[in-house]
């Protein structure tokens, strides 16, 4: 039976963890999204032609979202799990009556609960500046939630996969966020030639991009079936991984 | 044998007063009703060290067992095979006379652990670090409970204080304090008194007797043999992955504890007088030093010493000097690990 109480114990812990270094977990991530909507949508934006029947600034807006959205997922996460695991408090987990579904519940659960709050932040700051609307809101906030579960998932394999904080950077520094830069963020990939519109399609989070800004304009680069598929697929996957994590102690118990 | 005896040399080498912490029940529960039953538990690490090999050990409910071993003997990788921080390689583990590998969820719920290590999120208050694990361990929010738990520890003053900011001490007793914040029946506490001074080594005595007064289960690994000879009911010798011994703590300084008194004779002695030949008695140094090496442990040679002087007084043999010394359960423990090593 599972142990509620612990998996909420877990779960409000972290989410306060949040708010209590809210500098660097929420008021940094806004900021940082804000000045992209200032320079790009509201700056730049005006002077750009729209993209597929939408104004650039309102073009941007799920690009911008999304990159946060997996950026601050997986830190969230990773930070998460990896510092009691630096700190050695790993042991009170590992002791406690919590097993996979708990530990998903209370690190996973907190770590995708605060992504929703930004994201909630950075679309309500986001209407200072540029004009946008979500045509389909209830998918969007489901999409929303479900990348944030995967990409927090990610984060918390990630945090008891490295060693180091050097590896618990390199993944969102040098892989996350290029890709979604080229992920479509600013642009849409119609606009490639080939062959980099193909290799543009190799990048997976072009779908994830694409699939958010299906549920804001109605319009996507690519198939929306295929996105939702492999953002599900990508949650199924991360949730077996830690499965296997948790069956086999690998690196948490020796 | 070491230092100089009586039982105030104990005390007076911790610099403590003596404690009145809880004695040992007069009478153990049976074997039959364990609260830990351990069989052949191994664990071999990726690397090839075997830590643990066939370890049998039972622990009885409501008692303090103490396992002593010096550095890499096992200790911690037996506590971390119970308490689920290690994964065994082979063996079986019963708490509570359930099996702990299917049983675990509802288990661990009545275990508790006391890490060596000060592994805490130094950012975190004690009130809020000490809440969350007994929101870990399934519990409801209590705050009477929390609140006598700090206050028990003396942190019910710092309970706003981050960790970062107490002293080693007081970490230590945020860790005891997270431990017993689900109020545990079999409590672990590995090497409770490392790195502490002697203020908190005593408080935490009188706290685990206090705990056991309650019918805590206690298990502690330590270096300090005070610690186990002054509280444990019985003590587990554990060396290279191996129980060499497991007794009760009297009985085992009843089968080889010692003591030995050097009296310095004004007038060296030819031989013994008729008067002292009922005592284990041997003349040395040419006769000049009478040495007394008798007793078991249980206080048996310090009486025996007293006769002997009476004796002397009687039988109008003047000494100058009087030395005694009684062998401690570490004298034990060290000899026993040799022995081992020597059959090896």
């Amino acid at each position: 039976m599972i142990n509620w109480r612990g998996a909420y114990a877990i779960f409000w812990h972290e989410l306060m963890r949040a708010f209590r270094t809210a500098f660097g977990s929420i008021i940094a991530p806004v900021l940082t999204t804000s000045l992209y909507f200032i320079v790009f949508g509201a700056a730049i934006g005006g002077r750009i032609n729209e993209i597929d029947g939408i104004p650039y600034g309102a073009f941007i807006v799920p690009g911008l979202l999304m990159l946060t959205l997996l950026s601050e997922s997986t830190s969230n996460a990773s930070f998460g799990i990896y510092m009691p695991r630096f700190t050695g408090a790993i042991y009170e987990l590992l002791s406690a009556p919590v097993g996979v579904p708990e530990t998903l519940i209370g690190f996973v659960g907190a770590a995708a609960a605060k992504s929703l709050i930004l994201a909630a932040i950075i679309l309500a700051t986001a209407t200072l500046f540029v004009d946008y609307t979500i045509v389909h809101p209830v998918l969007a906030i489901g999409y929303i939630l479900m990348v944030s579960a995967a990409f927090s998932l990610f984060g918390f394999i990630l945090g008891i996969w490295a060693d180091g904080f050097e590896r618990l950077q390199i993944v969102p520094l040098l892989i996350l966020t290029p890709l979604t830069f080229l992920g479509g963020t600013f642009y849409s990939i119609d606009m490639l030639g080939q062959p980099w519109r193909a290799i543009a399609l190799a990048n997976p989070i072009v779908y994830l991009v694409n699939g958010l800004r299906w549920t804001f304009s109605g319009t996507s680069d690519v198939n929306i079936w295929l996105s939702f598929g492999m953002t599900l697929g990508f949650l199924a996957v991360c949730v077996g991984i830690i499965t296997f994590i948790f069956r086999t102690g690998w690196r948490l118990r020796d | 044998m070491s230092g100089v005896s009586t039982s105030t040399h104990r005390a007076s080498r911790a610099g403590r007063r003596p404690l009145a912490i809880a004695g040992p029940p007069a009478i153990l529960p049976p074997v039959s009703e364990p609260i830990l039953d351990i069989r052949g538990l191994s664990k071999t690490y990726k690397g090839g060290l075997t830590a643990l090999e066939h370890i049998d050990l039972t622990i009885r409910r409501g008692e303090i067992f103490a396992l002593l071993g010096p550095n890499g003997a096992g200790k911690t990788t037996l506590i971390g095979a119970v308490c689920g921080l290690v994964r065994p390689s082979g063996g079986t583990i019963h708490a509570f006379g359930q099996d702990l590998s299917t049983r675990w969820r509802s288990l661990r719920r009545r275990i508790g652990l006391v890490p060596q290590e000060l592994a805490l999120d130094m950012f975190d208050t004690v009130s809020r670090t000490v809440n969350y694990s007994r929101g870990m361990f399934g519990c409801p929010p209590d705050p009477q409970r929390i609140e006598s738990v700090l206050r028990s520890l003396s942190l019910w003053d710092k309970r706003d204080a981050k960790l970062r900011e107490l002293s080693g001490g007081m970490k230590r007793r945020v860790l005891i304090a997270k431990a017993l914040s689900h109020d545990p029946d079999l409590l672990f506490l590995d090497e409770p008194s490392a790195g502490v001074d002697v203020e908190l080594r005593r408080d935490m005595w009188q706290q685990i007797g206090e705990l056991r007064a309650r019918g805590t289960t206690i298990i502690l690994t330590t270096h300090y043999i005070e610690e186990a000879e002054e509280m444990a009911d019985r003590v587990g010798v554990i060396n290279k992955g191996r129980i060499l011994l497991v007794d009760e703590t009297r009985a085992i300084m009843g089968q080889l504890g010692r003591t030995e008194a050097r009296f310095t004779l004004e007038t060296p002695l030819a031989a013994l007088p008729a008067a002292l030949q009922s005592f284990p008695l041997a003349l040395e140094d040419g006769g000049g030093l009478l040495v007394y090496r008798g007793g078991d442990g249980s206080g048996k040679g310090k009486r025996e010493v007293a006769d002997l002087t009476r004796a002397l007084v009687a039988a109008d043999i003047d000494f100058i000097a009087l030395e005694t010394a009684q062998s401690s359960l570490e004298e034990i423990f060290v000899g026993l690990v040799k022995n081992r090593e020597k059959a090896a």
